[in-house]
């Protein structure tokens, strides 16, 4: 694996709920599309849920939160919220006209509606 | 206490190791200080950025490097 300094802080942060339905998974495939892309980095919603010191604390050395949740239950913004973090940019994958269901079979283009929706917020931001 | 630096040793992993022993110095507490620059150690307390500063195992920052008064604030 290529060692890579960790020196330059991660600008945005993006956090997908990854629930157990078709928009849960849409929401993380969402999260690795966007780091592919460059526009931001994957981060755990887990380590925040956990109490992970280290995701924590490096959670409040971003500039920038980006929530990504599957459906109206919206875990990924409360567990941000209840962690004491503010979000700067939110998408709802249902929002999107896309159905919950638990076929985990996804659309690719289904990921890429989504994609291609929070890439939209997250450049807006960046123009302000 | 054991206080650990964690950083790949860039200026400000150094200008965080700096701060650390002057607090420390300044504190009168005794402690053990250590530069951590393994990559997979640093991994391993789940942080995506650094420098870090981590007292007895808990991340007490991450992606800044806090002044000494700060530090003091931790380890006093």
């Amino acid at each position: 694996m290529e060692e890579k300094c960790l020196c330059q802080p991660t600008e945005i942060l993006i956090f997908p709920c990854s629930g157990g339905s078709n928009v849960g998974q849409i929401a993380n495939e969402t999260g690795v599309k966007l780091t592919q892309n460059g526009m931001g980095k994957f981060f755990c919603l887990a380590g925040i849920g956990g109490h992970v010191s280290g995701m924590i604390e490096s959670t409040k050395a971003g500039k920038m939160i980006v929530a990504i949740d599957g459906c109206p239950v919206a875990c990924a913004k409360k567990t941000l919220e209840h962690a004491g973090f503010n979000i700067d940019e939110y998408a709802l994958v249902t929002d999107l006209g896309i159905e919950k269901n638990h076929n985990l079979n996804l659309d690719p283009s289904d990921v890429g509606k989504v994609t291609d929706f929070v890439a939209s917020l997250i450049s807006k931001r960046g123009e302000l | 206490m054991k206080i650990e630096i964690l950083g790949m040793g860039c200026v400000n992993c150094n200008k965080l190791y700096q701060n650390v022993l002057e607090a420390v110095k300044q504190s009168g507490k005794e402690a053990e200080v250590t530069k951590v620059e393994d990559i997979k150690k640093i991994m391993s307390y789940g942080l995506m950025s650094t420098p870090a500063l981590v007292i007895d195992g808990v991340v007490k920052v991450a992606g800044k490097v806090p002044k000494v008064e700060e530090i003091k604030g931790w380890i006093q």
